[in-house]
């Protein structure tokens, strides 16, 4: 089938393009080229990219909007942190306790993703995006005042304070409120982090490819008619936002095994930081992993290569952001876009003239 | 043609929105391979009807059986599997979905293979996606769409677009076709097209069809029978040409 070749050329290109980028931001590192402001930058991007093209999955392909995506995020990171916290000492392995770390980040999202998504996704379009929003907002909280403490008796689990968890001497808090989780081993790499875009991609690109991605477009498409044909709405429903969600949890994988210590702030995992993600995946084009990727390494990158600017950066920012979303989507923009893509790139006109033409030359 | 099988059986089916009866007591009985018309003027109930068997309504009152097979209350989903699917007055494709696509959902429930398989792309993947990409080709050729098969569904010309949620319908192996005024919008050469497109899946197909339309012209031409609606009500039933023929219709529907 050709349209299954084209497609799976455009599946190669995104995976080219990751796997090019990791080679060039290698050699730069090598060369020395690379700031350690950049450098510290590397991982975190990667969770963005992925939480990107994860949050795809619900509003480019299942057509409905979440806000709460970052919740999401914040239960995978947590939940993988407490385990490599618990486990640090008792699994010597690296590689071992972070792969377990990244299943379990995994599937608690995912298993969090189903619970939320079963309620919420009866409703639709802004409803459903402010109940995921505060859904958000309640997993953020949650967190923020839950004790766990170790000791030789086994776990304690507080919502008051560390001292109500009632330790033994020997007993040690592992996620201590606000303050939540210290000293999760550095696990994640650069290498790492690229390793499971392409793993994030793989699974998103070849979903959206099967019987399943079908019925989830449908859904998007027209939910009537995908009713009429047979279509168990629910079901792919929750299948989309279950994934999306779990892959966001991996993400927060990848971003709290970044960090030294491992708080839920307003700033990562709250309403802030979902609002981030859609506009990367509304910027790289809802339903475009590519372009996806794309806005999420600029808008990350951008405000650092700002930095000389000092108090102008975010001003600058902002403008660079309109700047982008115009020339990117407004009607006469795209326009110009399309003839001049269509210059460069023949073949693509000529399937454009035999649409228009209403292919009365049987358009091979 | 004998009355051996009926595919559809409708008894007394009735449905209220507030005070308003739209359906009022509705008996349709139709025959294996039949092309039965349902018509009426505007606002008589046609595609309330519809909506009744496909579970997009619930009835107040009455049955519905599909071979023999109690329906009543079912979910759309459910009847759909059990056997009938449908088209839409105002089209409705999987827009932004290629034409192949668009059928191979409608194929979403007779091939099977799991999320991982997809995902992992294990070897039945291939094989069902070919096995689907064949079927769904086929009955694209029926309707000489195979050509636009990569095209998105919003591509497509007015007349395609119908034929293709016809396709689709098809797609999901009904016992039961129904269609809701197929050649709406239609000009009177696609209405012919569309007229023998009709006829040909009723022959290739061995399918039964339920017809709402406006187009009387089209209506004489391929429905055997015909149900006349209005005001939720029947207002007689019969072989096409004495219904047509019927001074009540004619006073209905047809005008003076």
């Amino acid at each position: 089938m050709k349209n299954y070749l084209v497609k799976q050329k455009d599946n190669l290109i995104t995976f080219g393009m990751v796997i090019g980028a990791y080679i060039i931001v290698e050699i730069l590192m090598q060369a020395g080229l690379i700031s350690s402001l950049l450098k510290g930058l590397l991982v975190p991007l990667c969770a963005y990219i992925i939480l990107a093209v994860s949050l795809n999955v619900t509003v480019g392909i299942l057509g409905e909007l979440s806000l709460g995506h970052a919740g999401f995020m914040c239960v995978g990171a947590f939940a993988s942190a407490f385990f490599s916290q618990l486990t640090k000492n008792s699994i010597s392995a690296d590689w071992l306790r972070f792969t377990i770390a990244l299943i379990i980040g995994f599937v608690s999202a995912g298993i969090i993703g189903f619970l939320i998504g079963m309620p919420v996704l009866r409703l639709k379009g802004d409803y459903l995006a402010i109940v995921t929003l505060a859904f958000g907002e309640i997993i953020k909280n949650i967190i923020n005042v839950l004790y766990v403490g170790r000791d030789s008796k086994g776990l304690h689990i507080s919502i008051k304070d560390a001292v109500s968890l009632g330790l033994e001497p020997d007993g040690e808090i592992i996620i201590n409120g606000a303050q939540g989780i210290t000293g999760t081993p550095k696990d994640s790499t650069f290498t790492i982090g690229v390793v499971l875009i392409l793993i994030t991609l793989f699974i998103v690109l070849n979903l959206i490819k099967s019987r399943d991605g079908r019925a989830i477009m449908s859904i998007r498409d027209n939910v009537i008619a995908a009713e009429s044909v047979g279509i168990n709405i629910t079901k792919y429903k929750l299948l989309a936002f279950s994934i999306s969600a779990a892959l966001a949890g991996v993400a927060g994988v990848l971003y709290s095994h970044n960090l030294n210590s491992l708080m839920a702030t307003p700033k990562n995992f709250g309403y802030n930081m979902s609002i981030m993600i859609l506009v990367f995946v509304v910027l790289g084009g809802i339903g475009n992993m590519r372009g996806s990727i794309i806005s999420a390494v600029i808008l990350t990158l951008l405000p650092e290569l700002l930095r000389g600017l000092n108090d102008y950066r975010m001003l600058i920012y902002a403008i660079v952001l309109i700047v982008m979303m115009l020339f990117n989507w407004a009607p006469a923009a795209r326009e110009y876009r399309d003839k001049l893509l269509s210059k460069i790139n023949f073949g693509k006109k000529k399937t454009v003239e035999a649409v228009e033409g209403g292919n009365e030359d049987g358009n091979n | 043609m004998a009355t051996t099988n009926p595919v559809l059986e409708v008894n007394n089916l009735s449905i209220s929105f507030g005070g308003l009866r739209a359906v009022d007591d509705l008996n349709i009985t139709i025959n294996k391979g039949e092309l039965y018309g349902l018509i009426g003027p505007n606002g008589a109930g046609k595609t309330t009807a519809f909506n009744l068997l496909t579970g997009v309504y619930k009835p107040n009152e009455g049955i519905v059986k599909l071979d023999g097979e109690d329906i009543t209350g079912k979910s759309t989903i459910e009847i759909n599997k059990a056997g009938i699917a449908r088209t839409f007055q105002n089209i409705r494709l999987f827009k932004d979905l290629s034409v192949l696509d668009n059928v191979k959902v409608g194929l979403h429930n007779q091939y099977e293979y799991s999320t991982l398989t997809s995902i992992f792309r294990l070897p039945k993947y291939f094989k069902t996606e070919k096995e689907m990409d064949a079927k769904a080709m086929e009955l694209l050729k029926v309707f000489d769409l195979d050509g636009s098969a990569n095209l998105k569904a919003s591509q497509l010309p007015y007349g395609k677009q119908r034929k293709l949620e016809i396709a689709r319908a098809l797609a999901t192996n009904p016992k039961l076709l129904l269609l809701d005024e197929p050649a709406a919008g239609m000009n009177p050469n696609e209405t012919k097209e569309l007229m023998d497109t009709i006829s040909f899946i009723r022959k290739e197909f061995d399918m039964t069809v339920l017809l709402i339309e406006h187009d009387m012209k089209l209506v004489a031409g391929i429905c055997e029978r015909l149900t006349v609606l209005n005001f939720g009500r029947v207002l007689a039933e019969g072989p096409t040409s004495e219904v047509l023929n019927n001074p009540e219709v004619i006073t209905a529907y047809l005008g003076e």
